[in-house]
């Protein structure tokens, strides 16, 4: 009961920013100088082909008015129409999903595998060969543009070592769909040589995405384990002869880890971040290469759904993670 | 003379800080009984807290024991291998009552599981060392810690144990770590300033609480404070400090009655009392980077002579019971009687 | 003055000081520093895609020109972009945040809502499809830039404004009679002054990070304009023969960012003596 509570407690927030985030995305779409119904009919249809499309996306009606069949439209989950393509926004994005989350899923989870231990154990041998190591990598992390990461990674790995794929999700048709996750489904089926493939495509994208994440993860675990360390509790548990290593994987890690849950919100909006461009680099068939081959066609209303679809996720996950704070942290209950 | 329980013998330590090497502590000297109250008392700065840290054997990264014994039950603390002493003296023989007992917990964990993990390991029935922990143990354990919790009167003890600290209020949270520092049924219990962060009316309650208990189990307490007034409510003797020296020991009531030594009775002086204006001491605590030589009071002291900056004058006792390391101390009693 | 003697003996900080210092000296002083200035417009097609060597100091690019020249000179759109958005972005971002801050009224709950609707997107998102809507010219960029930075620093500052309401010293400040613009000028504002001053610095790399990637992702500055991000866009096409024109645009951005969060770095650890490493205490 009292989860559920807490969980209304800060959902009620979800509507009123859902709502400015469709009013800003309105905003900016009427900020074109170009007409959408020519673009849309091409440049030489006839003025009544134009006049028609107009009318259909009631785009001759006042503004106000627009927005409010916007909101409409946006509650009944048509969040737009492809200039390019005619078909709505939301089932080119759905059918995309899977790729990007199956990308960003593996490399969040690398990410935190690998980061939080390392930053633990960079922590607890602060100003140790390892520890200067460990800090030099991570800025320069944090100051890579993702893309060019991915570039150079392509060149090494691909190009000149041969060892991964250049571009692409897999050679040829993926699993049988369940899931949509290749590699999920590859095992569900039984593939292993699918299965095979579909990690040698992923392993690339999925470090370049994870690299950014990681380099955020240690530097937060090693601040928060270093913040604790010196805290009074360690400090009574060691006046007291409590053996540390106990102290330091029941207490520090506990408290390491809480920091660490508070960081995934930021961490995955870089993931997002990360996923257009490293999309673009590899050619991945996700939501993020959606978003640049939009670009690249002045398609204005996908940019636009896009942009609100990925509004909707984040406000969602940031929702999740509050929640998932609030249930681990006994101060905020 | 009953056998000491603890003898700091010429005991300095210094640190290593951005500003140079701090001699924090100059051959400190120091003896309790056992069953003895002992207050440590100074100014911020003094030493009094790195005493009491050194003792425990749980001083900073950046801190270098210079020389000196720590002797403990006839061992020298500071000879011993130090997880040695981790494991057998922290905890078991020696314990520890913090100053804030709100940041001296786990916020993560309820408070009945911090009390268990000590006892898991400095459970009196268990040998040091020993890995398992065994049921029938720990349900014993469990009893006599619900049987503590009471005994410093905390009322529905098993209620408690599932709360978390900040649950509590701060005069049951330092409750709590008063029991959990008898809980291994130590022979010295070290207190650096236990009611400072408290308010004035629960001080009081948990200072006789504290000494009752003490007594009653014949535990020797070293009590750290700057509140004169608290070691008068706890304390069968008092020794003060001043910028890393020791300057006077006394029984509670001789040092508040007859003060020898001129820091003490200008401390004792600068006591607010009604009626009459507030009075300090002239000048500045010392940088301890570069103290002053001999005697470190000497610059602000009126009977400084040359004697005091030559040297920090060896412990001579004027009366029975009544130490004094000062070249010029005041053998007549001073007429002032502390509030 | 000290803080500056201070922040030198910090190694790591004086690293990011001295790489921003030659990040502002490349900018200025492009004309005399390029071996081919002429290259920011002139094309040179006999001479394309050449390795580095003796002449062409980090090879040419597609179009023949010298890459090292032109970096120098996209070092001019570099600082400006980073230092107009950023600025942009705190001027308009810091005072709302003050405001929103001091009151308890509907209306600092209303600008933090508007800051929430802003920040509820990832700001390279939004920028996208503000480059996008605008065109791709300088300063769109900065404009995309700076609305999606600005609700960032008012909630910082918000939320640091918020927490000092309760301190004694504004309360005294307020009780002796100070206006609301006095208390939260002469107050508010020095005490956050450094946390605002160590968190532009770090800003600033990032900006130059999402302004990068608008230009690799074409919204940026068009050509022949020497942006950085853009370079490496056009290097794809060329790959891996011409690995030079890939990399040095990015080892630039590399260098850039690290030199400012290095920088931001040491400026927190001299700044915030709360934040600081202390010594021992010795009570």
């Amino acid at each position: 009961m009292r989860l559920l509570a807490m969980v209304a407690r800060r959902a009620i927030w979800m509507p009123p920013t859902l709502f400015g985030l469709v009013l800003m995305v309105f905003a900016i779409s009427h900020v074109i100088p170009s007409d959408p119904a020519r673009v849309m009919a091409g440049e030489n249809a006839p003025a009544e082909q134009v006049q028609a499309l107009r009318h259909k996306y009631g785009l001759d009606l006042p503004l106000p008015r627009q927005f409010l069949r916007y909101v409409g439209d946006v509650a009944t989950g048509n969040i737009g129409t492809s200039l390019f393509t005619q078909r709505p926004v939301a089932e080119d994005l759905w059918a995309r999903l899977p790729a990007t989350l199956e990308l960003a899923l593996y490399a969040i989870v690398i990410a935190v595998v690998v980061g939080v231990p390392l930053g633990v154990v960079a922590a607890l041998r602060r100003n140790s060969v390892l520890d200067h190591l460990v800090r030099v990598v991570t800025i320069t992390g944090l100051a890579m543009a993702a893309f060019w990461l991915a570039i150079l990674l392509q060149l090494l790995f691909s190009m000149w070592l041969g060892l991964t794929p250049v571009q692409g999700r897999i050679d040829g048709w993926g699993p049988d769909p369940i899931t949509g996750f290749y590699t999920i489904d590859a095992v569900l089926r039984g593939d292993w040589e699918t299965l095979g493939q579909s990690l040698r495509y992923l392993a690339l994208p999925m470090l370049t995405l994870a690299l950014p994440a990681m380099a955020t993860i240690v530097r937060f675990t090693r601040a928060g384990v270093l913040n604790v360390m010196s805290s009074n509790f360690v400090f009574y548990q060691a006046a007291m002869g409590i053996p540390r290593r106990r102290v330091v994987w029941k207490y520090i890690l506990r408290s390491a880890l809480i920091g660490t849950l508070t960081q995934i919100g930021l961490i995955f909006g870089n993931l997002i971040a990360g996923a257009v461009v490293v999309e673009t680099v590899f050619d991945w068939p996700g939501l993020g290469s959606f978003a640049v081959n939009s670009i690249l066609q002045s398609d204005y209303n996908a940019i636009m759904s896009f942009t609100l679809f990925i509004g909707v996720v984040f406000i969602l996950v940031n929702l999740l993670v509050d929640v998932a704070q609030a249930v681990l942290d006994p101060r905020g209950r | 003379m009953q056998a000491e329980l603890l003898s700091v013998r010429d005991l300095s330590v210094s640190f290593v800080t951005e500003g140079g090497v701090a001699r924090v502590l100059d051959a400190v000297s120091l003896s309790l009984a056992p069953g003895e109250i002992m207050g440590l008392v100074g100014e911020s700065g003094c030493g009094k807290t790195t005493l009491a840290r050194a003792i425990l054997g749980a001083l900073p990264a950046n801190a270098n024991v210079r020389g000196g014994a720590l002797l403990f039950d006839g061992r020298d603390l500071l000879t011993l291998d130090p997880s040695l002493v981790a494991e057998q003296v922290r905890g078991r023989a020696i314990t520890f009552v913090p100053q804030d007992p709100y940041s001296s917990f786990s916020p993560l964990f309820t408070v009945g599981d911090q009390i268990m993990e000590l006892l898991r390991w400095k459970s009196p029935g268990r040998r040091a060392g020993e890995r398992s922990w065994s049921r029938s143990r720990r349900r014993a354990d469990r009893e006599r810690a619900l049987a503590l919790l009471r005994t410093v009167q905390l009322p529905d003890p098993e209620h408690l144990l599932r709360k978390y600290p900040h649950e509590l209020s701060g005069g049951q949270r330092q409750r709590v770590m008063i029991a959990m520092a008898l809980l291994p049924e130590p022979k010295l219990v070290i207190a650096d300033e236990p009611t400072t962060a408290l308010d004035v009316t629960i001080q009081a309650q948990i200072l006789k609480l504290l000494r009752k208990l003490a007594t009653e189990r014949g535990v020797s307490v070293l009590f750290a404070t700057h509140d004169l007034g608290t070691a008068w409510e706890i304390c069968d003797r008092v020794t003060v400090m001043y910028a890393g020296q020791e300057l006077e020991t006394a029984p509670i009531a001789d040092f508040f009655r007859a003060p020898m030594v001129p820091y003490t009775r200008l401390l004792l002086d600068s006591l607010p009392s009604s009626g009459s204006a507030l009075r300090g001491i002239v000048g500045d605590v010392p940088s301890l980077v570069s103290p002053p030589s001999g005697c470190r009071f000497h610059p602000r002291c009126p009977r400084a002579s040359d004697a005091c900056r030559a040297d920090h004058p060896a412990a001579h006792e004027p009366e029975q019971g009544h130490q004094v390391r000062c070249h010029h101390p005041h053998l007549q009693p001073a007429g002032i009687v502390a509030a | 003055m000290r803080t500056l003697r201070r922040l030198i003996r910090d190694r790591s900080a004086l690293l990011g000081l001295i790489i921003v210092a030659a990040l502002v000296l490349a900018a200025v002083f492009a004309w005399p520093l390029a071996t081919f200035p002429q290259d920011v417009t002139n094309y040179d097609p006999p001479h394309r895609l050449l390795p580095p060597s003796g002449t062409y100091w980090l090879g040419t690019d597609r179009m023949g020109a010298d890459i090292y020249s032109r970096l120098l000179f996209g070092a001019r759109i570099t600082i400006l972009i980073a230092v107009v958005a950023t600025s942009l972005a705190v001027l308009i971002g810091v005072p709302m945040g003050l405001v929103a801050g001091y009151y308890t009224n509907r209306v600092s709950d209303l600008l933090m809502r508007i800051s929430d609707v802003f920040l509820a997107v990832p700001q390279i998102v939004l920028a996208i499809a503000i480059a996008q809507t605008l065109g791709p010219a300088i300063q769109n960029v900065i404009l995309a830039l700076s609305i999606t930075y600005w609700p960032f620093w008012a909630r910082l500052v918000y939320a640091e404004t918020r927490s000092l309401r309760n301190e004694v010293f504004i309360e005294a400040a307020v009780a002796l009679g100070a206006s609301p613009l006095r208390v939260m000028a002469l107050h508010v504002l020095p005490s956050i002054a450094s946390s605002v001053i160590v968190r532009t610095t770090i800003g600033m790399g990032g900006t130059i990070l999402v302004a990068a990637a608008l230009g690799f992702l074409g919204l940026g500055p068009p050509p022949p304009t020497p942006e950085w991000g853009r370079m490496i866009a056009e290097s794809r096409g060329f790959l891996p023969q011409a690995w030079w024109y890939a990399t040095a645009p990015g080892v630039a951005i590399l260098l850039v960012v690290m030199g400012f969060n290095l920088l931001g770095d040491g400026l927190r650890d001299v700044l915030d003596p709360r934040l600081r490493r202390g010594g021992a205490d010795a009570s």
